[in-house]
């Protein structure tokens, strides 16, 4: 694990990832497609469309139409992402994913910008708090979100040479550079950031770097931190929570609703091997609102100091 | 419905474009573009067309509006500020935390929004709904809704527009700001509308053709299809251009979700000062 300084403070959406891993990825395989829905420019396919018009489709402002016709290219062979706002990614068409990905088991990306409380000063609208939740309840489904750009282009290219629907998280928002490029990364397999033996930190998407500024802070107070990116909160990497248990005190930090996220897949499975405590860090079931992203984290309680209190307190 | 004379209203509708750049500069976020488009016709409607009372803004009888094209907020702040709904200081408020002016309508945080949207293709639905409400119940009260061209790609819109023809809700009018854009490009390039004035009157509607910046138009059509009492909604094709009054604006897609700088705020006052072209 190589943690620069350099790196850590540069910043990048994530979502860039994605506008710049997807134009490499379709100059080497000609079945990769990207089907816009009218946002391609916030979300980075402009490269796409500019070198490869003809893996390109933008079906305007139709979301439930571009789920469909996604899965349509699926069933000839193609591989399809589908690019737009979490919101609508998630839940304008999340019937049509269903029924027309999830059930027939159709290889379907959706790849969606403004994830969590990046979107800040759109408001709640556009705040996509229930997405990864949704998706996280459908058969057949996988559910990631890289933790910065690096990560964020590996999984993307994993997910595309990697047979199913999957739905992708990227940010709106700059988030910091916490891995080099070569570092790699595992579909469904937790990334470990840190070992240690008093206290378990478990995050993902843009809480992982918050939650590795608060293992340092614990660290320099002599408390033990293991730290793990679960950037697929499905299929959830089970092992490495069952491994967490040998500590047995666990704190989840997602951007997303506490239910149905990273915070309830970890318990889930805490609750059947019937040992150890967690305790969960994200969106306090509520709906977002227009201000910057560090004052929506801070109204949830996302915050280096939060996960610093709240390993504590676990250990009282 | 108010008396007011076709000047003042044009008068009107250059302080609310004046009003929005202001916000979205403030801001340094928002929808200039298509706040410009349609502040003509949103003057005609909150300064003469509607019922409505800025001290009792849930007042029961009031004329509804629904902004489908929710993204365009700052043009309706602008108009709730300057009809007396909410401060005027607000308007420096724009998508900031604890404000009425969230990034897009919310009704449960600014008074006079009559449904929250930004989510395109749903507000027309629930426009559908006020109006049908309004005609079980025996009242007057009329809905006016603003979509999008680019919105009416979205499949909820005909199926809002089928119902509004089943249950004869002719009392609900339809504005669609045609002004050819949305955020990838013109409308023709990224899907195109075909002919979008047939297709409503082919689902029942009575349709208007007019000028979106002519506020004669705007005004003698309103005035035409309120009296129409014939059981057929109503939907008014407004020609229009995105960013109408800042000349740099005008019909360039760039300016469909972003904020003016200081030099570009200043010139557009400036313009805007001199009125419409
Ligand atoms: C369901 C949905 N999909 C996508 C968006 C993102 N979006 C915001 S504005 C816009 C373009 C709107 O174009 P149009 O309806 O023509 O409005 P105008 O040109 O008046 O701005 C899009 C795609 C959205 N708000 N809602
Ligand atoms: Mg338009």
């Amino acid at each position: 694990m190589s943690l620069t300084e350099k790196a850590v403070i540069t910043k990048k959406a994530t979502r860039e990832a994605f506008g710049d891993e997807i134009v490499k990825l379709g100059k080497e395989n000609k079945n990769i497609y990207v089907v816009d829905i009218d946002i391609g420019k916030s979300c980075k396919t402009g490269e796409f469309i500019k070198q490869l018009p003809n893996q390109h489709v933008n079906v305007g402002i139709a979301e439930q139409n571009g789920a469909g016709l996604a899965a349509g290219l699926a069933t000839t062979g193609k591989i399809p992402f589908i690019s737009t706002y979490a919101v609508f990614g998630s839940l304008r068409m999340a019937e049509q994913i269903r029924q027309e990905a999830c059930y027939p088991n159709l290889n379907v990306k959706v790849a969606c910008s403004h994830g969590g409380l990046t979107p800040g000063s759109d408001g709640g609208s556009h705040q996509a708090v229930e997405d990864m939740g949704v998706y996280r309840t459908m058969p057949n489904m996988t559910v990631i979100m890289g933790a910065d750009y690096h990560s964020t282009r590996k999984l993307i290219e994993q997910a595309a040479n990697t047979y199913g629907p999957m739905y992708l998280r990227f940010t709106r928002d700059a988030v910091p550079m916490i891995y080099d490029e070569n570092e790699e990364f595992e579909i469904g397999k937790a990334k470990q950031l840190k070992d240690g033996n008093d206290v378990a930190i478990i995050a993902n998407g843009d809480t992982v770097y918050l939650a590795l500024q608060a293992a340092k802070q614990l660290e320099e107070e002599g408390i033990s931190v293991k730290l793990l990116d679960m950037h697929t909160i499905k299929p959830l990497d089970r092992n490495a929570v069952v491994e967490c248990l040998e500590i047995g005190k666990i704190v989840t930090v997602e951007d997303h609703n506490i239910l149905n996220g990273l915070g309830s897949a970890v318990s889930e499975v805490v609750a059947e091997e019937g040992k150890g405590k967690v305790k969960r860090i994200g969106i306090q079931d509520r709906f977002g609102e227009s201000a910057p992203y560090e004052k929506l984290m801070e109204l949830n309680g996302i915050t280096i100091e939060n996960i610093v209190t709240s390993a504590k307190e676990l250990l009282n | 419905m108010k008396e007011v004379s076709v000047a003042e209203l044009q008068e009107k509708a250059i302080e609310l474009r004046k009003t929005a750049i202001t916000m979205i500069f403030e801001a340094q976020s928002g929808h200039p573009g298509g706040s410009l488009s349609a502040a003509d016709i949103i003057t005609a409607l909150y300064f003469k067309e509607m019922n409505i009372d800025p001290q009792n803004p849930k007042w029961e009888d009031r004329d509804r509006f629904v902004l489908s094209k929710g993204h365009v907020a700052p043009i309706q702040y602008a108009a709730l500020a300057l009809r007396g709904f909410v401060s005027y200081e607000n308007v420096y408020k724009l998508r900031q935390y604890g404000s009425p002016f969230q990034g897009h309508p919310d009704m449960k945080k600014c008074p006079g929004i009559d449904i929250s949207t930004g989510s395109l293709g749903q507000g027309l639905s629930c426009g559908v709904g006020m109006a049908l409400a309004g005609k079980r119940d025996e009242k007057d009260y009329r809905v006016f809704a603003m979509v999008g061209d680019g919105e009416c790609q979205e499949g909820q819109i005909w199926e809002a527009v089928q119902t509004a023809v089943k249950y004869k809700l002719d009392n609900l009018i339809v504005f669609v700001d045609n002004n050819r854009l949305q955020i990838d490009g013109f409308c023709e390039e990224i899907m195109p509308l075909q002919d979008i004035e047939k297709k409503f009157e082919v689902f029942g509607f009575e349709t208007k053709r007019i000028d979106g910046h002519s506020m004669e138009e705007i005004v003698q059509t309103l005035d035409e299809v309120t009296k129409a009492k014939n059981g057929k909604p109503k939907c008014i094709i407004a020609d229009t251009i995105k960013g109408k009054g800042v000349s740099y604006m005008e019909d360039i897609c760039s300016w469909h979700g972003v904020a003016p700088n200081e030099q570009e705020y200043e010139q557009a006052l400036e313009e805007l000062a001199g009125g419409l072209r």
